[in-house]
């Protein structure tokens, strides 16, 4: 999936994924994706919140080797 | 939609019960709430510039894990809360858990409010000098100024 900005957040525990990618949404314009790289299984569900409770819609997570990949559109 | 809200009363000043209120306020901020966080009694020690004096103590806290079993005739001995407080330091590092300084800049950055207890300010003889300048003080009228009108309102 193509992306505009990538946000690594390896490594990081609750609540740093979810208040990093608003920051880093912040800095974006409307429409644009951004990616967020995760190891906090924790994120899962949490993304899914920020997204639903935010308004901006989660395209698509996946999961590899431990690592949790997020797509997030800007509204 | 008219903004959410979130009030917290802040009244812990241990390293344990200081997390809670600086996590969710700044996730709070981050799903677009807006975050007073009102900090009294001992909660007014998580307002200091320097905040290398909050502490945990194993001491009457038998749910605190600990890497061997202690009796409490050993937790008492001096040097025994520095040592867990810099154990725990370490066991959040380690898990990629924000530092408490982090945590409240990352509140600040969002416009988190902080207010201050004035009646306990006073109480303790606490210094403003002594409190990061973001403080705002005030009263309980002050608060439920706010909470009053919340979605969500916690005592911490």
């Amino acid at each position: 999936m193509n992306f505009d900005k990538e946000l690594n957040a390896r490594g990081m525990s609750c609540p740093l994924p979810i208040v990093k990618t608003k920051k880093a949404l912040a800095e974006m314009t409307s429409n644009q994706v951004l990616k967020v790289i995760s190891t906090d299984c924790g994120s899962v569900k949490d993304m899914a919140a920020f997204a639903e409770q935010t308004g901006n819609p989660l395209l698509s997570q996946e999961e590899a080797n431990g690592e949790y990949v997020f797509y997030v559109k800007k509204k | 939609m008219a903004t959410k809200k979130m009030a917290i009363i802040a009244t812990k000043g241990t390293l344990d019960m200081a997390y809670p209120p600086f996590i969710l306020g700044s996730t709070a901020a981050a799903l677009g709430y807006d975050v007073q966080i009102f900090f009294t009694f001992y909660g007014l020690q998580l307002l200091r510039k320097d905040l290398s004096s909050v502490m945990i103590s194993p001491l009457a806290n038998p749910a605190m894990p600990m890497p061997v079993p202690m009796p409490v005739m050993v937790q008492m001995l001096p040097g025994m809360e520095s040592m867990a407080t810099m154990m725990m330091k370490q066991k959040l590092k380690k898990h990629g858990v924000a530092s408490l300084e982090e945590l409240r800049n990352l509140c600040l950055e969002a416009d988190v409010k902080f207010i201050a207890c004035q009646m306990t300010v006073d109480l303790f003889e606490f210094e403003k000098s002594e409190f990061i300048d973001q403080v705002e003080y005030g009263g309980a009228a002050t608060f439920m100024g706010f909470a009053g009108d919340t979605d969500i309102c916690l005592f911490v």
